[in-house]
């Protein structure tokens, strides 16, 4: 395989049983991504987008076929390792935030830093250095239902980037904005994918989102129906 | 461990209200589950003290024919008191009891008694037999505080008494009431009359002899007497023990039920939290928590919740609890209608035993009630709890 690839899917496919059949999500997917990539899944409601970004994230595995993220196959990780890989190397960004609603913004943030138990003066840098990627520092205290969903979002961009992941992956992050807010975030994502190198990787049939992404991997009932990469890339106006 | 403790802390902190709402339901259970106990500990203690205070002392030597349940066999159960015990009556530490049937008329009704021989210089009972030791217009008596309502009697009535005596001949004579006393106990003062011993032999011609002996001290080494049933304390208070315990057992509906509401407190906490909380639980899960570290998490807060009820109900409880043994609890109904010794008002008594014991009953039930949604959280699928999917 290549060494390089931080994603790397083989022949990979989901079914789901339904009742006696079962139903196939995704057949047969070919992909890999590199290091720095700034890549979406493009598609219909239904064409499997969410699945496939599940498996790629270690929540889910595969039916058949495989998937190797930084240099793991999914389908072979035991719960724990699987768990270990998350709180390491991957970031979640949700259509809904799910942030969790009775912690603070800091508190939010700074839960992933408990799970890898870093001491306390250093989460406390990082946190604030994560708020302040995403404008936010002046809302530590607050809760999550006294935000906006712009601000929401925000903060779990800053809870997903916090720990510096290798891979954040990133479903309908925008779903539930406006406008002005969605490029406020995608913004902030771009600049934090170009100043980390931080891999990203979206679901999403956003326009916005699109019109953002340096590659589109478009997906049709279960299968990679056009794989593209943008030729004159702006980066953030 | 310790980033559990944080979170479930930050978790319980952040659900403010709920929190302590289920905290106080908790501790509500706490206090009067150890409240209800002290109770029953209370009533156990006062009972067997009124009781050796009153009727049983430290033991007894019961004649053999005497049946404590069946009145006649009083006529045969008398012998003469044994030489051994002389030195321990002498110096007051042993009280023999000679019991006959007795009819009293009072107002001209007849009431059937049991007539009590007893030394009146006695300091082994409360009996204040010490009043039998006067000269009046009759057989000086006392007659508790039961009897003398029933009987209409008052201090200083006159009122005749017929008897049989050993040979089964019927005399009769005049009693004069000295004395009414109160004891809480039901068995000293039913229809019981109490008359100096030495009167009870003369009248009775019985002269030296005994039904029942009482001994002061409860430890020491008695000996088996031919002719003689040994009676330890612990034989004598075994009623109360036994009525204790269908009084208990009938409790134990409303510990039942105060357990269930410490149970639902932490059902709301704990059961339906992995409904309400399963996109919770999906985002720990993506953030790198295992199944088993929710489980975990969801466990700590739910001891967290135990032990924050037990310092809540300690705040109310400890005042509540000592006001209780101090001022007493009165029963809100006729203490007489008991079986056994009651007192009207029962002073709990609470050892730390009793506390220790209930908070554990207590923590361990609601833990095993947490435990249930543990396994349905440790079965969950990841993806659908992001979804908030499960039912
Ligand atoms: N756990 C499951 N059991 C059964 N079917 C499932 C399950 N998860 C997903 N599916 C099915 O797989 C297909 C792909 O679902 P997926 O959620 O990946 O779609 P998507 O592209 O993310 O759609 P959307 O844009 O609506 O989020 C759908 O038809 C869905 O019903
Ligand atoms: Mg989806």
């Amino acid at each position: 395989m290549d060494n390089n690839a931080i994603i790397q899917i083989r022949e990979l496919t989901k079914s789901f049983p339904m009742g006696k059949s079962k139903f196939t999500a995704l057949s047969n997917i070919n992909l890999s991504l590199e290091k720095g990539e700034f890549t979406g899944l493009i598609g219909p409601s239904g064409s499997g987008k969410t699945t496939l970004l599940n498996i790629v994230g270690s929540l889910d595995t595969p039916t058949s076929g495989e998937a190797w993220v930084l240099n793991q196959s999914i389908g072979s990780l035991s719960a724990k390792e699987a768990a270990r890989l998350r709180k390491e190397k991957l970031g979640f960004i949700f259509q809904s935030y799910n942030l969790l609603a009775v912690h603070t913004v800091f508190e939010n943030v700074e839960f992933p830093l408990l799970l890898l138990k870093i001491d306390a003066a250093e989460r406390k840098k990082m946190v604030m250095d994560a708020l302040e990627w995403v404008g936010l520092t002046d809302k530590v205290k607050s809760k999550p239902p006294q935000l906006s969903g712009g601000e929401c979002q925000r903060v779990a961009i800053a809870r997903a980037m916090v720990k510096r992941p290798s891979l954040v992956l990133a479903d309908e992050p925008t779903a539930n904005l406006d406008a002005a807010n969605s490029h406020h975030i995608l913004q902030t994502m771009v600049k934090l994918n170009e100043e980390l190198k931080t891999t990203f990787l979206f679901a999403t049939h956003d326009d916005k989102v699109i019109g953002y992404l340096r590659r589109k991997i478009y997906l049709l009932d279960g299968k990679v129906a056009n794989d593209e990469w943008v030729k004159d890339y702006h980066t953030v106006k | 461990m310790k980033t559990a403790l944080k979170l479930a802390y930050r978790n319980l902190v952040g659900a403010g209200l709920r929190t302590w709402l289920n905290v106080i339901v908790l501790s509500f259970s706490f206090v009067v589950i150890i409240w209800l106990k002290g109770i029953m500990m209370g009533w156990d203690y006062q009972a067997k003290s009124d009781m050796t205070d009153w009727q049983i002392g430290g033991g007894q030597y019961w004649h053999e024919q005497y049946d404590s349940f069946d009145p006649f066999t009083l006529s045969e159960s008398h012998a003469v008191i044994p030489e051994q015990f002389n030195k321990e009556i002498a110096l007051g530490d042993m009280v023999p009891m000679l019991m006959v049937q007795g009819t009293l008329y009072p107002q001209g009704r007849m009431q059937s008694v049991t007539i009590k021989g007893i030394d009146p210089h006695q300091n082994l009972f409360l009996l204040p037999t010490h009043r039998l030791d006067t000269v009046v217009d009759g057989i000086p008596a006392i007659i508790g505080l039961a009897t003398a309502q029933d009987m209409q009697l008052e201090k200083g009535d006159l009122v005749t008494l017929r008897w049989r005596d050993a040979n089964g001949t019927f005399d009769a004579t005049d009693i004069v009431v000295v004395d009414i006393f109160s004891s809480n106990v039901p068995a000293a003062e039913a229809s019981q009359v109490y008359i100096p011993l030495q009167t009870l032999w003369e009248m009775s011609d019985m002269e030296g002899e005994a039904t029942l002996l009482t001994f002061r001290d409860e430890d020491e080494e008695r000996a088996e007497v031919q002719g003689w049933v040994l009676k330890p304390k612990e034989v004598l208070t075994a009623s109360v023990d036994k009525i204790l315990k269908t009084k208990t057992a009938g409790q134990s509906v409303f510990y039942i039920i105060l357990l269930l509401l410490a149970m639902l407190a932490i059902f709301d906490t704990q059961v339906l939290s992995i409904f309400r909380r399963q996109k919770e639980i999906g985002t720990y899960i993506a953030l790198g928590y295992t199944r088993r570290e929710v489980v975990g998490l969801f466990t700590v807060e739910c001891a967290m919740h135990s032990i924050l009820a037990v310092l809540v109900g300690a705040l109310y409880g400890i005042p509540f609890l000592a006001w209780q043994a101090k001022a007493g609890w009165t029963i809100p109904m006729d203490a007489g209608d008991f079986g056994i010794a009651m007192a009207q008002t029962i002073y709990p008594v609470f050892s730390i035993g009793l506390i220790i014991s209930t908070v554990l009953i207590v923590v361990v039930v609601t833990t095993v009630v947490s435990y249930w949604p543990s396994r349905k959280i440790a079965k969950m699928n990841p993806t659908e709890a992001l979804r908030g999917r499960i039912q």
